[in-house]
């Protein structure tokens, strides 16, 4: 079914962000005495009232197997998953919900990508190109199929700015680069990269761009047919959304050129003992059965953020970050990893002092203030800089100035416990 | 902050004891704490089957560097066969503050390294 043939979203007035933080009952808790102040965003978001009650209402009245039983209730839980499916290809500007594969993750989703994109298109000779700001899971699924498959790994490197090395990469992307994957926003650095100007560089030299936009889908508007991505992977649980179900955007052709990624139920159009033949898109990817009720959920969060719309939400935690960059760099023997606010998402990965990031979080922990501590799954950024690891404070939709200031004050006392 | 970030944690941390390394050492082990980075080495010195000298070394948060200092101060003068059986409780014991699931792994590298060492393990078995 065409996307453009969907109703548009409900419109409704801009809420305030005491508004917002009243659709999420987590952040009424306390911990150890103090008002809890979320600043783990990067990791996980929490989520609203309207996504744990559609998941709720599922499990109460709609759940049955999906695409399976001829029974009223098989046939509400595959409307409502399918729906769910529509509602999200709308979010991401997909032309068609044959290009939107449930998946568990980013991860997963990156796998696919490259275990079933990549043995059957990569060989000796062949390169895979990546950056040195890759999380983890944008890293590994590539060492392991450029070792089975015989292709090189190259790594574009990063300036001391926590930015992409342009001219490096220029250099690096040549007609043996059969794969550019790279992430559209730093989980550390906080860096944004030019999307659209990095697919047109994979595409000049005849390569798939492949974008990790596990840290923008849930902060930026994203729009995989103005970005002209090949695939584009992104997690529910980092915007409003359950956990258990991320996606994966492929261009159609390019996926109906792949072989299947698992085999198993749902995934096949028939099954003889002497070989299988696949269902269609995007069934093809989706073997056995699959998370429904998170990607109900799933659909309700980018509703939700649909209704805020992309650009408040993109602009309110600009102006945090900004507060925060300033607020941050009052704090002596304070230093932030990548470039300043203008350029980056909303979070701030830092190190105070000689302060261990596990003291500095466990002390803000006492405070009531949640942030990450550790190497965020990117380590090569992490040896880049030569420290081991860095304390990260990230910003959602409910965060507020008032949190800000929470953050700096328990860094006060960090700094006071540990005095240097 | 106060229950985890006692006194005798900050001077351990602040002032670490038998911290460096031994001149020809019996049995020498290191290891890293995956999820955080934290470094440990171990070193013992024995007479017999007995510790007469030991230093350790490394680097990470307070907590992991003031169990190695502390299990320092613990573990002179006991035999291979004590080490071995040291256990999760002798190391809560020792730091004698509440520590989450998250902080354990912290708490114990030390241990781990200590008790790999005692068994006689070049590296870690896979």
């Amino acid at each position: 079914m065409a996307i453009s043939t969907l109703p548009e979203p409900p419109v409704k007035t801009m809420p305030s962000v005491a508004e917002i933080r009243a659709d999420f009952p987590i952040l009424d808790i306390e911990v150890h005495g103090h008002p809890l102040v979320y600043l783990d965003n990067t990791a996980s978001s929490q989520k609203p009232i309207q996504v744990i009650e559609a998941m709720n209402r599922y499990y109460r009245e709609q759940h049955a197997n999906v695409h399976r039983g001829i029974h009223y209730l098989s046939e509400t839980a595959t409307s409502a998953y399918e729906d769910a499916r529509r509602r999200i290809a709308r979010f991401i500007h997909a032309g068609s919900t044959k290009e939107v594969i449930f998946t568990r993750n980013t991860t997963e989703s990156l796998n696919l990508v490259a275990y079933s994109w990549g043995r059957a298109n990569l060989g000796p000779g062949d390169e895979v190109l990546i950056t040195e700001m890759e999380h983890h899971s944008n890293i590994v699924p590539w060492q392991i199929i450029c070792e089975i498959t015989g292709a090189t790994l190259r790594y574009v490197p990063i300036t001391d700015r926590g930015e992409l090395d342009y001219e490096a990469l220029d250099a690096l992307l040549t007609e043996r680069t059969k794969v550019f994957a790279f992430t559209a926003m730093s989980n550390v650095l906080g860096t944004i990269n030019p999307v659209e100007e990095l697919v047109a560089k994979a595409h000049a030299v005849g390569a798939i761009a492949v974008v990790d936009a596990a840290q923008s889908a849930p902060h930026m508007t994203t729009d995989v047919q103005a970005l002209d991505a090949d695939f584009l992977a992104f997690s529910s649980h980092k915007m409003l959304g359950p956990t258990g179900i991320g996606v994966l955007y492929g261009k159609r052709d390019l996926l109906e050129a792949m072989p299947p990624f698992m085999g198993g139920g749902d995934m096949i159009r028939e099954v003889k003992m002497s070989g299988s033949r696949w269902n269609d898109l995007p069934y093809k990817f989706e073997a056995g059965t699959p998370a429904i009720a998170e990607a109900i959920g799933l659909a309700a969060a980018v509703d939700y953020l649909s209704n805020l719309g992309m650009d408040w939400v993109l602009q309110h935690e600009r102006e945090l970050t900004e507060y925060a960059w300033e607020r941050l760099h009052e704090i002596e023997g304070l230093r932030i990893l990548g470039p300043g606010p203008e350029r980056r998402g909303g979070l701030l990965a830092f190190v105070l002092g000689d302060i261990h990031p596990h003291d500095v979080a466990a002390i803000l922990d006492m405070e009531g203030v949640a942030v990450r501590a550790g190497h965020h799954c990117a380590q090569p950024i992490h040896d880049h800089f030569c420290i081991p690891a860095t304390s990260r404070a990230s910003f959602y939709i409910y965060n507020t100035r008032e949190e800000v200031d929470k953050l700096v004050n328990a860094l006060y006392k960090a700094k006071a416990v540990f005095a240097f | 902050m106060d229950d985890l970030y006692r006194a005798n944690i900050l001077d351990h941390y602040r002032h670490p004891r038998n911290k460096g390394h031994l001149e020809n050492p019996d049995i020498h082990y290191h290891d890293v704490n995956p999820f955080c980075g934290d470094e440990i080495t171990m070193e013992l010195k024995l007479d017999g089957d007995r510790v007469v000298d030991v230093a350790f070394d490394g680097k990470g948060c307070a907590i992991s560097q003031a169990s190695a200092s502390m299990l320092t101060e613990e573990i002179l003068g006991k035999t291979l066969d004590e080490i071995r059986h040291m256990g999760k409780e002798d190391i809560l014991e020792m730091l004698g503050i509440p520590i989450g699931p998250v902080r354990l792994k912290c708490a114990l590298l030390p241990l781990k390294v200590l008790k790999a060492g005692a068994w006689g393990l070049e590296d870690w078995p896979e």
